[in-house]
């Protein structure tokens, strides 16, 4: 096992850094506690150089330094921030585990050929990892606590070694060992300074001396006894959002933003090894009022530069109608992604989908009641003689099966024709619409034409719905075919029921 | 070798060639070293030759229509591609039109898809026609979906007919379809109103039903892969 942990010192304040200004120039400050002790949490190199140190009380700080500027700290967004590194990471190894608030920690020892090597490998870690933006410090050991534990004493410790990880150990500070506070307490009173000095020690005594928490932490980051870390899992839906706090105006300004969300997304993606295909924008104006951009690909895809191109694209092509105060990125539907030339030989159609997978596709965009079946129903009444079939719905259903059905004996009769110039032509048995209006249309004229009719429906005494028709095919004056009812016996009120389109 | 090829191509674009007959007998001309080079030109992938290869290669599902089906070549509605109906209303046979196809579709196992239709496509009349009710599905979109529907469902390759219904698009849109139907091996009936007609289109075969001395009639606009007669008009209904 050969663990890599990266750490982010001042992650507190990176997380909640602007994206919109430039580089502050003002010394800048993260803030926490309640309203009326306010203290820092953590200061830039600018604010630290006027003396401004963590724990301060603000007032205190300002004091120090008047062109102080403060945020609060927001532990969502550091959460947030190791969620999207962890996920990077995960790239790199699949045994990623986020150690704390601010480290994650990888186990590289099982990449190191096909990334080339320790070196090369944590070289890689350290180019990409800039691209987040974060301050960070880099260490590799034989175990995940040492490897915390250097990566806190200083950058770019990498020791693949038990002999050397020994001795680096031993000259870590007791201030950085991840030992708790009360234990630190105790021991500096007792003389120690660094881990050399308790390693040192007979074990028995240290037990007695640190309690068996602290003896535990010293053993695992020996390699005496066996870490359990929680291993990180990729999520399965993508979800970043970004807050200014100034709103945006300008197209360029959100476009830096995008990039960001996308090159999360497309991080994001690598990791799972997948691609997206659809994913919303949502811009986050005042009052709670949002844009809302919905971006659509022709296939999955993960690539940052071209999401971002495409999704620039969409977004330039909008009107900001409000400064925007935050930007999110939503992906839900993150199918699997079929590279492009998965075999040298392959023939088969890439993009084939199974008919459930195109369903599920389906429904995942226009919602799980779009696709439905069509079925008959044994009933006279022609607006009730179909319904619609959920579609996992059996065939073997309990009605008759659909074309027997059409050919169901039905209760119609020959009647009086009504006086029309053209007498009742002979009724076909299964002459129905190919279309059949959901909302019965009022004709406003008598047909020009009546083609068949009448074919005389009346049922449904049994539940209140009784219908007495004359139906006839009809055809109106532009040549359409309709097919239309009168109340039975009477001649006016036609009413269109369908169309034989 | 520049100018012999671009010469040669030229020959081979000449109109002479797109009568029927095979077009290399016509130019007797041609020494047998000219011939060689010729087919060498047209081997290309990039030449297509019409009148010739593209004839024997369509795929259809036949009409049921056999006044219809003799006038497109392959005889029949052709598979992997838009075929766009452009109607003046609705209810003059437009749909009744695809029913034979539809059903001999259905009852090879394929399915067929319904993407916002403007009304319900009546279960009973479609069961009366020979269509297994069990492949046919219905698909709710609104407008901006529709076109992404209807492109998945086309693309797919597991659906015998996608029917659609889109007053308004335009080229580009169609130009997707087109693709994602020839990649899905698809047919892809497009229901659009009459005034389109006028528009240029990249769908395979344009057909208009419409009515003439009170009977609906179809014309068909465009047809790939059908050289010389080009409005033909068929009779619908008695």
């Amino acid at each position: 096992m050969l663990w890599a942990c990266l750490r982010f010192p001042r992650l507190a304040l990176d997380a909640v850094r602007d994206e919109d200004a430039s580089p502050a120039l003002k010394p800048m400050a993260v803030i926490d506690g309640p309203q009326q002790r306010r203290h820092v949490v953590l200061a830039d190199d600018r604010a630290r150089g006027a003396g401004v140190r963590p724990g301060q009380p603000l007032t205190a700080a300002q004091a120090l330094c008047p062109a102080l500027s403060t945020k609060a700290r927001d532990p969502g967004a550091e959460r947030q921030a190791i969620d999207s590194i962890a996920a990077w990471a995960y790239r790199f190894s699949a045994d990623v585990s986020i150690a704390g608030p601010d480290a994650i920690l990888l186990e590289v020892g099982a990449s190191l050929t096909l990334f080339g090597g320790l070196a090369a490998l944590l070289r890689r870690l350290r180019f990409e990892i800039a691209a987040f933006g974060f301050d960070f410090s880099l260490a590799a050991a034989a175990t995940a606590t040492a490897a915390h534990v250097l990566a806190a004493q200083a950058d770019g410790i990498a020791i693949a070694h038990a002999g050397p990880l020994a001795s680096a150990l031993g000259a870590v500070p007791l201030a950085s060992s991840g030992l708790d506070d009360d234990a630190i307490a105790a021991l500096r009173g007792m003389g120690f300074r660094k881990l050399r000095d308790l390693f040192r020690l007979p074990r028995a005594e240290l037990a007695r001396r640190v309690g068996p928490d602290a003896l535990d932490h010293l053993d695992r980051m020996r390699g005496f006894a066996a870490e359990t870390l929680v291993r990180y899992r990729p999520a399965d839906r993508f979800e970043r959002k970004l807050e200014f706090a100034s709103g945006i105006e300008s197209q360029a300004a959100l476009a830096f933003a995008l990039q960001r969300l996308v090159r999360e997304l497309a991080t994001f993606l690598v990791a799972r090894d997948g691609g997206v295909e659809r994913f919303t924008l949502v811009l986050g104006h005042e009052r709670g009022a949002t844009t809302r951009i919905d971006v659509g690909l022709l296939a999955p895809q993960r690539d940052a530069a071209s999401l971002l191109e495409l999704t620039r694209a969409r977004l330039e092509r909008i009107e900001l109608v409000a400064p925007v105060h935050a930007l999110t990125l939503r992906a839900k539907d993150l199918p699997p992604l079929c590279p492009l030339h998965a075999d040298l030989f392959e023939t088969g159609r890439r993009e084939a989908l199974d008919w459930p997978a195109l369903a599920e596709r389906l429904r995942a965009r226009l919602g799980d009641s779009a696709l439905r079946g069509l079925r008959c129903v044994a009933d006279h009444r022609p607006g009730r003689a179909w319904r619609f079939a959920p579609m996992n719905e059996t065939q073997l259903s309990r009605e008759a099966p659909s074309i027997a059905c059409a050919s169901a004996p039905r209760e119609t009769r020959s009647c009086d024709p009504i006086a029309f110039e053209k007498p009742g032509v002979e009724v076909h048995a299964q002459s129905r619409p190919f279309w059949l209006l959901e909302r019965l249309i009022r004709l406003r004229t008598t047909p020009a034409r009546l083609i068949a009719g009448p074919e005389r429906i009346e049922s449904g005494w049994w539940d209140d719905r009784d219908n007495s028709r004359d139906y006839y095919v009809i055809e109106t004056h532009l040549g359409q075919r309709g097919w239309a009812f009168v109340p039975a016996g009477d001649a006016n009120g036609w009413m269109l029921q369908g169309w034989f389109a | 070798m520049f100018t012999s090829t671009s010469e040669a191509v030229a020959a081979a674009l000449d109109p002479s060639d797109f009568a029927q007959a095979p077009p290399l007998a016509r130019k007797p001309a041609r020494s047998p070293r000219e011939e060689a080079a010729l087919a060498e030109v047209l081997r290309h992938p990039g030449i297509w030759r019409r009148g010739t290869a593209a004839r024997a290669t369509v795929d259809a599902q036949p009409t049921g229509l056999a006044e219809l089906d003799t006038r497109l070549p392959g005889g029949g509605w052709p598979r992997g591609a838009l075929c766009e109906i452009l109607i003046e209303h609705d209810g003059i046979g437009e749909c009744s039109l695809l029913l034979p196809a539809l059903a001999a579709l259905t009852q090879a196992k394929q399915r067929v898809v319904f993407v916002a239709p403007p009304y319900i496509p009546y279960p009973p009349a479609l069961a009366a026609a020979g269509i297994d009710l069990s492949y046919v599905v219905h698909i709710d979109a609104n407008a901006a979906d529709t076109h992404w529907t209807a492109e998945q469902c086309l693309r797919a390759g597991c659906c015998g007919a996608v029917l659609s219904w889109m007053p308004t698009t335009d080229y580009q849109k169609l130009r997707r379809l087109q693709l994602a139907a020839e990649t899905g091996a698809a047919i892809g009936f497009m229901f659009r109103p009459l005034a389109a007609a006028k528009e240029t289109s990249p769908a395979a075969l344009r057909v208009q039903v419409s009515m003439a001395q009170g009977l609906p009639k179809i014309d068909i606009l465009k047809c790939r892969g059908k050289s010389g007669e080009t409005t033909q008009a068929v009779r619908l209904r008695a």
